[in-house]
């Protein structure tokens, strides 16, 4: 390759001036933009002390949130009572009632518990029983303290006092976080194996809790005698106290999605349900099994799903019916503001000063008033997506009239046709499929707009998506819900689209 | 007309021409009257079921409308410019309602900036930070998504598709996560908004790209430019002008967006909006729509006149890309 010379080189730079000598302005614009971009985020990060925020941000509940969008988390404590064990469960448990999940093994042994002797409620009522079973001697455990006393007092007549009784009482639970992590409990003893490390723990109950080694890297003690807390990633965690043992056990998916805990239906599988359906007895003498379980599928306490889907149908609505006023207010009111057809410039400059109006007042704020005007609901959002949209039509529409070809326009006026004759055929078809296109792209996006302005009150999918995002607790309930608001704005953009490009094809073909 | 339609008697084959002419012409307006049915049938049924799950009904509600705006009009007719600038009002009784001062953000012993003054400022920032991130992101991902540029279809369909997640997100979703992990503030907002501009620039940035003219990228590579220098100096020169102009108009609806955002948790003038009609306080509302209302129409003129700077007169309209 031929190198040049500085004479060549300079002859190449003579004959390009505009670029070898630039002005200053030319040369340094771009970095001192680039520049003043950079100082100005510097100042944003001070001004929303963004570094704070971020560090103070809970980012440990962020991840559990997420996760609670696929899945679910099942909460059973195990609490140390005197000499044996309690497995409780939160009253909505994913599992329904006296739920009996396979991955939590139990030992039951007689063992005997002093009891105060007016009490006697629920725990010696049971006791009663067991002290029969206690003739059988123990079931299966090995550590249960030996039966010394002699049975409880005669179950007629409960007696005054401090009283000991034998019941048959869970002694030992296995559960099985995943497949290769479990909880042993025992009263006064906890161990934990995950993988191939175990750590064992000592409980004094109501007291303290001191591991016996070193605790592994996934288990944390804030304090010595304090709670340990141990994660299994994402298949849960537990935190062992003193007085009990609170473990989260997450499970993939959405449970309980088709028929909640108090169905009947429950728990069946679908061949079972299909079969119960087409051939099974009632299950409520009033209505048909078939009836029932459409019933409790809509009515289902958790997802809610007829409310869900109403909500929804509320939000397409919305933006349909708002989009479609829209149109046709602004249609006639934009041949008023275009300035060829309608040559009055007050009228015009009324007209699109109208259309800055309704546009500029933020659909928020319309959404705010008519939410006070006619109360929470749909009839807020249609108004105040038309308000907003009749200004943005209307400016969009007259603008597409100001730049129509006049020939055909003058080809009709030529014949003596009648000034709305003249409209109709000399510039309908022109605009037609523009105003028609340019309605379906706002119809598309204003599905999106509904759902924003719902939260503030205007009705629809918006005020629910807000609502179960304030528990906390609900982020199943939200994907779901975003799930749904995904397809509807992907069918209803592939409409918009699908229409668009035919009104396209149609008017560049005529 | 029909006097001057002489009967000439059709020959065969005009018989037929007209005949199938009717035909179609009949099937066409039974077409047209059918989806004109199926509109008006939907309509009613929507108006129908809007009106049945409202909280109030339309014509129950429809009397009361009035009332509502006559309860914001202001005591007087400078109470609007005091709450604006948060003088003191001398209806002042102690409630909320009156407390304008109250608000002031002091920025030296005695020179402040009025509440709501401080909190549109506040919107707009969210508005342009979300901008500026967002279109460097936009910029970043639309070269990716070019069919000119990008001959790997997976990458393309990736860009796409992911692109088209973050534009279809529902916005308040986004800022209700992060204010779960935030707490209240601007932040939230911030990300929300940032994440749908992302998306729909993205989108209209790499339609332009695909619309540029390839020579230059093509000199560029008979010289043997890479990928990189070919899309700097044989592309972005040719669309930046577009995707400036873009992004202004991303700002003017960002700037809205981060309004309704701030309405719900975000912070913002739109917070002092949402509380200050909900709580019926007619001269501080008035005061913050007129504010939100005046400066909506400055950034948009400011836009409008930037943009026609920018790419000339030649129409923009919103409804091509966006």
């Amino acid at each position: 390759m031929a190198l040049l010379s500085a004479s060549e080189i300079g002859k190449v730079a003579a004959r390009h001036p505009a670029l070898f000598k630039r002005s200053f302005a030319q040369r340094f614009t771009g970095s001192l933009v680039a520049a003043g971009i950079a100082l100005y985020l510097v100042f944003a990060w001070w001004f929303f002390s963004i570094g704070t925020v971020l560090s103070n941000g809970n980012w440990d509940i962020a991840g559990n949130y997420l996760a609670d969008w696929v899945s679910y988390e099942v909460r059973p404590d195990v609490e140390f009572a005197e000499s044996h064990l309690v497995i409780s469960y939160p009253r909505f448990s994913p599992l329904g009632e006296n739920p009996q999940p396979g991955w939590v093994t139990t030992e039951r042994a007689v063992v005997e518990r002093v009891v105060n002797g007016p009490d006697t409620s629920k725990g010696s009522g049971g006791g009663q029983d067991s002290s029969f079973g206690s003739l059988l001697g123990p079931v299966g455990g090995d550590t249960a303290p030996a039966a010394e006393r002699e049975p409880a007092a005669t179950p007629e007549s409960p007696e005054r006092g401090p009283e000991t009784v034998r019941e048959e009482e869970i002694v030992r639970t296995v559960v099985e976080i995943g497949p290769t992590a479990a909880i042993d409990i025992r009263p006064g003893r906890v161990t934990v194996t995950r993988g191939t490390e175990i750590l064992d723990v000592d409980i004094v109950r109501n007291e303290s809790v001191i591991p016996r080694a070193p605790l592994p890297a996934w288990a944390q003690q804030r304090a010595t005698g304090g709670k340990i807390i141990v994660s299994f990633g994402f298949s849960g965690r537990a935190e062992i106290e003193s007085d009990e043992v609170k473990i989260r056990h997450r499970f993939w998916g959405w449970e309980n999605f088709v028929f909640d805990t108090n169905s009947p239906f429950w728990g069946k599988s679908f061949g079972e349900v299909v079969s119960l359906i087409a051939a099974g007895p009632r299950l409520v003498p009033e209505i048909s099994n078939f009836a029932l379980a459409v019933n409790n599928i809509l009515y289902n306490a958790e997802w809610q799903h007829a409310d869900v889907w109403i909500k929804l149908l509320q939000t397409i609505v919305m933006a349909f019916v708002g989009t479609v006023f829209a149109s046709l207010l602004a249609f006639p009111l934009a041949f008023a503001a275009a300035r060829n057809i309608t040559p009055n410039f007050f009228a015009n400059q009324v007209f699109k000063r109208l259309f800055d109006f309704l546009r500029s007042v933020d659909m928020l704020i319309w959404a705010l008033f008519f939410t006070r005007a006619f109360g929470p609901g749909p009839l807020a959002g249609i108004s105040a997506i038309f308000f907003t949209d009749t200004g943005t039509f209307g400016k969009l529409y007259s603008e597409t009239l100001e730049n129509i070809d006049d020939k055909q326009r003058e080809g009709v006026r030529s014949v003596g046709a009648a000034p709305a004759v003249v409209q109709r055929y000399g510039v309908l078809p022109q605009v037609l499929p523009v105003f028609l296109s340019q309605s379906l792209y706002f119809w598309e996006s204003n599905t999106r707009s509904a759902t924003i302005i719902g939260a503030v009150g205007a009705g629809g999918i918006g005020l629910k998506l807000w609502e179960a995002m304030r528990t906390n607790q609900d982020w199943e309930n939200v994907a779901y819900m975003v799930v749904l608001i995904l397809i509807v704005v992907f069918v209803f953009d592939n409409i918009s689209n699908f229409f668009r490009q035919r009104l396209m094809e149609g008017s560049s073909r005529s | 007309m029909t006097a001057t339609m002489t009967a000439t008697p059709l020959s065969e084959t005009g018989h037929l021409v007209e005949r199938h002419w009717r035909e179609l012409a009949g099937r066409r307006r039974m077409y047209t009257l059918l989806g004109f049915g199926v509109f008006i049938a939907a309509m009613t049924a929507s108006l129908w079921f809007a009106n049945e799950t409202n909280a109030g009904k339309f014509f129950d509600r429809l009397p009361y409308f009035f009332d509502f705006i006559s309860m914001l009009v202001p005591r007087d007719g400078w109470e609007v410019w005091r709450a604006m600038f948060d003088l003191p009002s001398p209806h002042f009784d102690g409630s909320l309602k009156f407390d304008y001062p109250e608000g002031r953000v002091y920025l030296t012993e005695t020179l402040y900036l009025p509440e709501y003054f401080y909190k549109m400022i506040e919107t707009l920032n969210i508005a342009a930070v979300s901008t500026l991130i967002g279109f460097g992101a936009g910029f970043l991902l639309c070269f990716l998504a070019a069919r000119n540029l990008v001959a790997n279809r997976w990458l393309r369909f990736f860009v796409r598709r992911f692109m088209e997640i973050l534009r279809a997100f529902p916005e308040i979703v986004i800022s209700g996560f992060f204010l779960a992990i935030f707490s209240l503030g601007a932040v939230p907002a911030m990300i929300a908004v940032t994440i749908h501009t992302i998306g729909a620039l993205g989108k209209m940035f790499f339609e332009v790209v695909e619309n540029a003219d390839m020579r230059p990228e093509e000199g560029l590579r008979a010289a043997g430019g890479n990928w990189t220098e070919r899309v700097w100096f044989g592309i972005v020169p040719q669309v930046l002008p577009n995707f400036l102009s873009y992004g202004l108009l991303r700002f003017e609806i960002n700037v809205r967006a981060s309004t309704i955002i701030g309405a719900v948790g975000g912070g913002g003038i739109g917070e002092a909006l949402r509380l200050s009609i909900s709580r019926g306080h007619e001269a501080k509302t008035l005061a913050i729509v007129l504010l939100l209302f005046t400066t909506i129409v400055v950034v948009d003129q400011f836009s409008a006149w930037m943009r026609k700077r920018l790419v000339g007169s030649q129409a923009f309209e919103f409804g091509r890309g966006a």
